[in-house]
């Protein structure tokens, strides 16, 4: 294998103190959710210089260490379906494989605007569907006030969980019943090439394993921490065998998510299980606009549209990463916010007791 | 005990840090060879997150900030 031709930056006290702080709050959200917090890194050090391929990268590289210190807390807290987790990892792993080639090829064909304009498209449908999805169901049950109860599994897992005429089944120790393998293989390959698209697999596979295979969500967003264990292990042997992963990035990136993952994952056992869907929808949903904002730009760079100004495009960028921005920041404080007054609670009880 | 377990982790996490940063030019060099080197990044990775994740557990604990697991949410 020859060496790349890529050049590593040189890093500066500031870029350091900045991914270490990104680092911190994509942990947080990872950690509370299953995933979500990672799609924010690519176009922060991409930002500070990075070749688009070294920051994927390094971004996957620090992923996979980061979803086994979590997946390993919230196993303790007894979240984690390993057994399910290892299954999607591996259907996860082909997804990410074909969503990688997928990409490939949409660069040669297009190039970066119309690489650009498929992952924006990719998040905006991704999102609009599943994260709707999501809002609503949370609305429902904060409408009905049935916060404090545990969630009903849907029809559609009843279903999942009854059929036999899908072949072999195990058992889930999550949904508490047998799944069939094939259900298992869409909703892990779908996972994986959303990984490998837009950097949050954990958009299809948590909603899936929530609703199409009866987990408890806040079972669903452990589980899918062991699938971005076994994607990102695969991503980075990918990746590092071309030589493209900067392992400074990616340690310095794993030095501030590590401490956001545990208070994430702390953040879980004080909260009713409703609060993952809200936050999760919040952060789908402020996400989607983000993309949204950018696709114009793209169009018209592929020449598919009438040209846009060069400041409007500059705006509209400016807009688009300060949304996404604000997704992450939103999403961590409400996740602090939710420990705060869930520990408050907690003592305040323990004290009256 | 704890809190010199977690300053012994402290200083372990530091100075991992530290060794990468030295070598630093080694580091990239290493990263950027592909091929079977893959493996520099890989262990590296899952060595600082068994320190570091270690470490993190334990600071959040000292400082208090703890799971509750038992007991209805």
């Amino acid at each position: 294998m020859e060496a790349t031709s890529l050049n590593f930056i040189d890093l500066t006290v500031a870029n350091v103190v900045f991914l270490l702080f990104v680092g911190f709050v994509g942990g947080m959200v990872s950690g509370f959710i299953g995933s979500g917090g990672a799609f924010v890194l690519t176009p922060a050090m991409m930002s500070m210089g990075v070749p688009g391929i070294v920051a994927v990268a390094s971004n996957i590289c620090h992923k996979f260490p980061k979803a086994l210190v979590g997946a390993i807390k919230r196993h303790k807290f007894g979240h984690i379906d390993l057994k399910l987790g290892l299954i999607l990892g591996i259907s996860a792993e082909a997804g990410m494989l074909y969503g990688a080639s997928v990409q490939q090829g949409i660069k040669e064909r297009l190039g970066d605007a119309g690489s650009n304009l498929y992952v924006s498209f990719a998040f905006v449908v991704v999102l609009a569907i599943v994260g709707t999805w999501v809002m609503l169901d949370a609305w429902k049950l904060h409408r009905d006030g049935n916060t404090d109860h545990d969630e009903a599994v849907t029809r559609l897992a009843r279903w999942v969980h009854k059929v036999r005429w899908l072949g072999p089944r195990f058992y889930s120790a999550g949904a508490k019943a047998h799944i069939p393998w094939l259900i298992t293989l869409p909703i892990g390959f779908g996972t994986g090439m959303l990984a490998a698209t837009i950097a949050v697999g954990g958009f299809i596979g948590v909603p899936a394993m929530h609703y199409v295979l009866g987990l408890p969500s806040m079972m669903a967003s452990a589980t899918e921490l062991v699938i971005a264990f076994v994607m990102g292990l695969g991503g980075t042997i990918k990746y590092g065998w071309s030589g493209y992963v900067d392992v400074r990035l990616a340690m310095i990136i794993l030095a501030g998510s590590l401490f956001g993952i545990q208070l994430g994952a702390i953040g879980t056992t004080y909260v009713k299980p409703y609060m993952v869907k809200v936050v999760m929808g919040v952060i789908m949903m402020l996400v989607l606009f983000s993309r949204g904002f950018i696709i114009p730009v793209y169009l018209a760079e592929l020449g598919w549209t009438a040209p846009i100004a060069a400041s409007t495009s500059a705006f509209l960028k400016q807009i688009s990463f300060w949304i996404m921005v604000a997704a992450l920041v939103g999403g961590a404080v409400i996740v602090l916010r939710a420990l705060i007054s869930g520990m408050r609670d907690h003592s305040r009880a323990k004290s009256y007791a | 005990m704890n809190r010199l377990k977690l300053i012994a982790y402290g200083v372990t996490v530091a100075v991992l840090y530290g060794l990468l940063f030295f070598y630093e030019k080694e580091a990239i060099r290493l990263c950027q060879q592909g091929g079977w080197y893959f493996l520099f990044p890989v262990t590296v990775a899952f060595v600082f997150s068994l320190f570091h994740g270690t470490f993190t557990g334990m600071f959040w604990d000292a400082l208090g900030v703890k799971a509750r697991i038992s007991g209805k949410k």
